[in-house]
């Protein structure tokens, strides 16, 4: 096995800002925007975005949630591992707002399409965009594209990519691992 | 631990405490779904199940059929009252034929104790034991465990006294292998008439006196004087059990600390407990009913995960 830095934790920063400026750009103060970070591993992301707008950007009454998805894949008894589900925190009301979908790696796009399905029992939003720290070109099986983008990336199907936040793993970096 | 040790959910005998706790956790999660304004997911949406209910049920049976409708499975219904069973028909040939239409899955309630392993042992799909004779009802103790949880914390270290007809309680049966799975003290406590003859060797407390019983509990399950399984008296009359073995709000007030009272329905208001002790803030017995509902999601999505697709 493998691995190579895609991005340090300098170019992640530099990335997660640009990523919040363009969230400001078209979303303003946010009071018509809510934020939904996608389990498991787009929460990470979500909370380093939300507390960016807040502290750096003085976005006042941001609204964060997390959706996990687990029960609408549509790779139910389809894989060897049964899947595991997560918590979903949403407690504002969905309906009419402008929802950003945050996601660490936009692969496939069978995720975002479950999202798309999930996040209908809350309601219906005015509009949905999706925001992705790693976007694998060339491998999508759905016609889905992320609105705002921190890097795309040319990788083949036995590569992985794998995002490391200091709140988990201890180190801020993307690596591409080949197994 | 992902996944269920078992194919099957026959008994709490059957399962490993991992078992217990991957239940609920992923209860938990479908207790947060059944609170969504769409309280459905899409997850079992090619699995079929069959809802076999050779014993009369209301609260049971609507909890598993809802369970299966939120997870999006096709849902059939037969009640022994309707069927070809009146006409001589046996239970491995009833079975067999609802799977021949390509069913995935069996809920079974049954008259006699042990049907469902038996016909586990018989049929090639997924069995859920809904209760059989006087025996287990494994769902019912994993909601009454689920729900101890949910208002004290955890089941471990907790002191249980299950109450009143333990002999024909099919509830008290599996409720003590999950509250001893779980590391609960329990006790039983009834009329030495409606205590089965082996509870010793079940490793539980034996209580006569219903003072000392709640003085001693965190938790008091009443259990419903079953009059439909008793071939003969087993109290002189319905008045003197109340007078014994009821619960009624004055007998709580008069405890040393607040308990939490549980039922599993149908109550008798009046005989086990009074109207005014199941509608108190005490009483957690509409959140049972509710847990069911989420529990009874989370034992059919694990098992469904085991059918081979």
């Amino acid at each position: 096995m493998s691995q190579k830095v895609l991005l340090n934790a300098k170019e992640l920063n530099i990335i997660l800002h640009r990523l919040a400026c363009q969230l400001i750009e078209n979303h303003n103060d946010f009071s018509e925007t809510v934020l939904i970070g996608l389990q498991p591993r787009g929460t990470f992301l979500a909370d380093r975005l939300a507390k960016l707008l807040q502290t750096n950007y003085k976005i006042k009454n941001l609204k964060l949630g997390y959706l996990d998805i687990t029960f609408f894949r549509d790779d139910f008894r389809r894989g060897e591992k049964i899947l595991e589900a997560n918590s979903t925190v949403i407690d504002f009301v969905v309906e009419n707002k402008n929802i950003v979908f945050i996601d660490d790696v936009l692969f496939t796009g069978r995720s975002i399409r479950a999202a798309l399905t999930a996040i209908q029992s809350f309601g219906r939003p005015n509009e949905i965009e999706l925001l992705t720290l790693i976007d694998r070109r060339f491998s999508r099986h759905l016609p889905i594209q992320p609105n705002y983008r921190g890097r795309q990336v040319d990788a083949i199907n036995e590569e992985k990519v794998k995002v490391n936040w200091v709140e988990n793993e201890g180190e801020d970096v993307v690596y591409l691992i080949n197994s | 631990m992902s996944e269920l040790s078992v194919n099957h959910l026959l008994g709490i005998k059957y399962l490993k405490k991992q078992d217990i706790q991957l239940i609920f956790e992923t209860a938990d999660h479908f207790k947060e779904v059944i609170n969504r304004p769409i309280k459905k997911v899409p997850s079992l949406r090619d699995i079929t199940i069959a809802n076999l209910f050779f014993e009369n049920s209301t609260r049971t049976k609507l909890s598993f059929e809802l369970a299966e409708k939120r997870l999006s499975a096709d849902v059939i219904n037969f009640s022994a009252s309707q069927s070809s069973t009146k006409k001589g028909e046996t239970l491995i040939d009833t079975v067999n034929n609802i799977l021949s239409m390509k069913v995935d899955m069996v809920v079974m309630r049954h008259p006699n104790p042990g049907a469902s392993v038996f016909l586990s042992q018989h049929v090639n799909s997924s069995i859920i034991n809904a209760g059989d004779g006087a025996h287990e009802h494994p769902t019912q103790a994993l909601l009454d465990s689920y729900s101890i949880r949910e208002r004290l914390g955890e089941v471990k270290g907790k002191k249980v006294v299950i109450v009143g007809d333990i002999l024909h309680s099919r509830v008290a049966l599996s409720n003590i292998y999950a509250l001893q799975l779980q590391g609960a003290q329990i006790m039983v406590c009834g009329p030495k008439t409606l205590l089965p003859k082996y509870i010793d060797t079940l490793g539980v407390q034996v209580e006569t006196n219903l003072r000392k019983a709640l003085n001693w509990c965190d938790v008091a399950n009443m259990l419903r004087v079953q009059n439909e399984r008793m071939d003969m008296s087993y109290f002189p009359s319905t008045r003197e059990y109340t007078q014994q073995y009821g619960v009624d709000k004055q007998l709580l007030n008069s405890l040393d600390k607040p308990i939490t009272i549980m039922h599993p329905g149908p109550i008798n208001r009046g005989v086990e407990i009074t109207s005014d002790v199941a509608d108190s803030d005490q009483a957690i017995i509409l959140d049972q009913v509710q847990n069911g509902v989420a529990v009874r999601m989370a034992v059919i999505y694990l098992l469904a995960a085991k059918i081979k697709h």
